[in-house]
């Protein structure tokens, strides 16, 4: 009888994170090639921005000319927040911070999907918490690596400036600043994961949160200190920005994204206790009993799957374009009326060519946008062909062809939407406050569509991967589109030579509004894009599915 | 005769793993055929050849005709395919998935459809996500039935259902073959082969072990024997067919029928069911006492084809 009052030394209640260790070490060793590429590269990014700036801007007056210029541009202002200083530090904070800390964050939201949402709605959760494995294990794991991975960038960035010769206190300041960033967004991700039902939507709201602080963040500094200043306030990414690396050190403004993280963290617990495996906050409900007439081809199915996500996409840039454009209203006032300030706006071709400037510049940045929507779109052939639904299709009298240009026809269509989307909500906003909705309307639109060529082409990098090397096509597309965003957003600032700027298709497309449109360049992205798609799918005919 | 599906030779690597070393498969129009293999014998490999979603390294493969990898399209307006691991899209409802897949492939008919979602007791309205394993196979299984195809591959199709609906299933391909359908259909589940199929392929480390009607593969199996003797039977040990043979010196008790109380033999065996008349000749030169004698049974004739490692006991 004592034998049965006996009880393992294991049983009665344990923690909901038992098993976090050995899940943790799993999880490690699955990502340890993505982890150090993350790493390297948000490490390198900032670094060599300290570097660079250091042999570019020797001198104090060369430093100040600079900073006089960024001050007075509310363009470059709204794309990576005010400079707070005249050091080589504080330049590198100002060039770079923004950038980090949405990197750090995208870093973060990719792992802890990863190793939550992800793996369940795979069901490797499923077998992994029929074993000894508390409930929340998973999502503590997700956020641990997340952290450590943060860790280490605040680590290396710190030793990097420092090596590179800035100052410890400011270095110290700029890599947390980074890293804290990238914490918060592994906790928004650890919530995002508990809502969504899948993993690409988990990823969804997770990126539209941190789109959201980086539209915020923009807004706010392109107002400076006029009215809306205090939208900066409402960004994690405004917040590393606040830190004022290298120009004061404001260590306390680092409270702010540890107290979000551990609100958002415990609210992310919260939830998870509180629903079942597989499921999201939103129960499910019956659908039709009949397929619609409609659904009866590839690209019906297509379209439906990609609709909610094209109604996110178009519903996201109507918005940011409409910022954009309000803030285009205020452009000239910003500036002030100094003298520095009047050769500004002479230097950019007057009021209207400055407030133009600033518009092509946020055009660039909706194309970037963009473009990460096509590649999502494109990279869904990928996702629908292991997890083995594409086999179905192509088993039926679907050649495969077809089934890869569904897809590509809803990037390419859906793109247009989206870009037309932004013109719409910029020429809105921006024509109401001016008074010329009706001219202003379709001038942005097709300012906006102007960048479609350059979206095609680096969704075409996509389709070629996918044809030809399937395996490397979803880290291949991204750091495509990677490549194509530090471009845009580093390259004139660090002086890249012409050639390397020319490598992104972006670089190619008519400045507008305002700049002048020739056509040449135009029909060379889209031969381009339509050769490297070709040859993606001819890859596609004669490779192995799954 | 004419061939639903011949193949020869079939090769197929990735990378270092060969997956197909040279795997021959002749289906007959109009018949069920079974295919048969332990895990990872290349069953789903030869079927994604078949479909023309992999393409083979070497060997010849001909379906319904034509070659499945160049006029895949063409081909496949004939055939429906079940897959052994169904993955729906979790946005879809079953009924949806039935439908487009059903006209993906060309055809659906719309009264059989009604019938099979009532005879498999599925509900068309749920959510893909929302399904189990099972009623997940079931989409698949109602949109393959439902289509006006020649040939129906299904790869495990009764993986996850319960045992009535497993019945169901057995019922619906009886009714298939009838209307003069061919069905390739991998399983590891014995008693439906044995319900449902002519001929039976079995295939090992992506080789066929062995193919032909289940009359025949029981001919090539043994029958085990257990048998006590009033004497040693003489030269037991040397004929031809006698395998794990187990023979003991054992006491009668009491006075038998002969009126002698003496020393017999206990004889446990088995033998190739082709041998079996002159192993038996011989036991009763030696005065059978008592004889068992079970015969093979299909899951036997699996086990010794699955089996790993023993080759030289399967029958050339």
């Amino acid at each position: 009888m004592t034998a049965l009052a006996t009880r393992g030394p294991r049983a009665g209640r344990e923690s909901p994170l038992t098993g976090s260790g050995a899940l943790a070490k799993l999880a490690a060793r699955r990502d340890r090639v993505m982890l150090a590429a993350w790493i390297y590269v948000i490490t390198i990014l900032v670094v060599s921005t300290g570097y660079s700036f250091k042999g570019l801007y020797k001198t104090l007056a060369s430093r100040e000319a600079l900073v006089a210029g960024i001050s007075h541009d509310p363009t470059t202002l709204a794309l990576a927040g005010p400079v707070w200083g005249t050091s080589v530090g504080a330049l590198t904070a100002y060039k770079v911070g923004a950038s980090a800390a949405v990197a750090a964050g995208l870093m973060s939201i990719f792992i802890v999907i990863r190793h939550t949402r992800a793996d369940e709605e795979a069901g490797r959760l499923e077998l992994v918490g029929s074993t000894a494995v508390g409930r929340s294990a998973a999502l503590a794991v997700g956020v641990l690596l997340a952290a450590a991975a943060n860790g280490v960038v605040v680590l290396l960035v710190f030793a990097g400036l420092t090596i590179v010769g800035l100052p410890a206190g400011g270095s110290a300041a700029l890599a947390l600043a980074i890293g804290t960033c990238g914490l918060l967004f592994a906790a928004v991700a650890a919530a995002a994961a508990q809502l969504s039902e899948s993993a690409r939507g988990a990823r969804g709201i997770a990126i539209c949160v941190l789109a959201a602080a980086y539209l915020l963040m923009s807004a706010g500094a392109a107002a400076g200190t006029s009215g809306l200043g205090w939208l900066m306030w409402l960004s994690p990414i405004g917040w590393a920005n606040q830190v004022r690396a290298y120009a004061g050190d404001r260590w306390l403004v680092l409270a702010l994204p540890l107290a979000a993280t551990v609100v958002v963290a415990a609210a992310a617990a919260w939830l998870a206790g509180r629903r079942d495996l597989g499921a999201g906050l939103v129960p499910p409900r019956p659908g039709p009993a009949e397929g619609s007439r409609s659904l009866r081809s590839p690209l019906a199915l297509a379209w439906r799957l990609q609709r909610v996500s094209l109604i996110g996409w178009v519903a996201g840039v109507l918005i940011a374009g409409a910022a954009f454009g309000s803030i285009a209203n205020n452009i000239g006032s910003l500036l002030g009326s100094g003298s520095q300030a009047k050769d500004a706006i002479a230097r950019l071709g007057g009021q209207s060519g400055l407030t133009d400037a600033y518009l092509a510049a946020m055009m660039g940045i909706l194309g970037l946008v963009t473009a990460a929507y096509a590649i999502s779109v494109v990279l869904h052939l990928r996702s629908e062909e292991t997890s083995q639904h594409a086999d179905p299709v192509l088993a039926s009298a679907t050649g495969r062809l077809n089934w890869g240009a569904s897809y590509l026809i809803v990037a390419a269509a859906g793109s247009a939407v989206v870009l037309a989307a932004a013109g719409l909500g910029a020429g809105l906003s921006f024509g109401l406050r001016a008074g010329a909705t009706g001219t202003q309307v379709p001038r942005l639109i097709g300012a906006a569509l102007a960048q479609w060529p350059a979206v095609l082409a680096v969704a075409a990098v996509a389709v070629l991967l996918f044809g030809l090397w399937p395996e490397a096509c979803v880290a291949g597309g991204w750091t495509a589109l990677g490549l194509a965003a530090a471009v845009e957003l580093l390259g004139p600032t660090l002086r890249l030579a012409q050639p390397i700027q020319d490598i992104s298709p972006f670089t190619h497309v008519p400045k507008l509004p305002g700049g002048t449109v020739s056509a040449a360049p135009l029909i060379w992205l889209i031969l381009a894009a339509a050769v490297l798609t070709a040859a993606g799918l001819a890859g596609l005919r004669r490779r192995d599915i799954g | 005769m004419t061939e639903a599906i011949a193949v020869s030779g079939l090769r197929k690597s990735y990378g270092k793993t060969v997956a197909l070393d040279g795997l021959d498969l002749s289906v007959a129009e109009g018949e069920v055929h079974g295919f048969l293999g332990p895990n990872g014998a290349g069953k789903t490999t030869t079927i994604r050849i078949l479909l023309g979603l992999l393409r083979a390294d070497g060997g010849t493969a001909r379906l319904l005709g034509g070659d499945p990898w160049h006029e895949a399209t063409a081909l496949h307006r004939r055939l429906a395919y079940v897959p052994g691991d169904v993955t729906l899209w979790p946005s879809l409802t079953g009924g949806e998935v039935i439908d487009l897949l059903g006209r993906l492939r060309g055809s659906l008919d719309a009264k059989r459809r009604a019938l099979l979602l009532e005879r498999f007791e599925l509900d068309p309205t749920k959510k893909a996500r929302t399904y189990s394993k099972g009623n997940r196979q079931k989409v698949a299984l109602i949109s393959a039935l439902a289509s006006d195809v020649e040939l129906l591959i299904l790869d495990e199709p009764t993986a996850g259902l319960d045992p009535l609906m497993e019945a169901t299933f057995r019922e619906c391909v009886e009714e298939e073959r009838h209307s003069g359908r061919t069905v390739l259909l991998s399983s590891h589940i014995l008693s439906e082969v044995e319900a449902l199929c002519e001929r039976v392929t079995i295939i090992r480390a992506g080789r066929t072990a062995e193919s032909g009607t289940l009359a025949e593969l029981r001919h090539l199996t043994r029958t085990s024997i257990s048998a006590d003797l009033v004497r040693r039977p003489a030269g037991f040990e040397q004929l031809p067919g006698v395998h794990d043979l187990d023979l003991q010196d054992f006491t009668a008790h009491g006075p038998d029928r002969r009126g002698a109380t003496g020393l017999g033999a206990r004889v446990r065996c088995e033998v190739d069911s082709d041998k079996l008349d002159e192993v038996l000749r011989h036991l009763a030169d030696a005065g059978v006492l008592s004889l068992v004698s079970q015969p093979p049974t299909l899951e036997e004739l699996f086990l010794r084809h699955y089996a790993v490692g023993d080759q030289q006991e399967v029958p050339a």
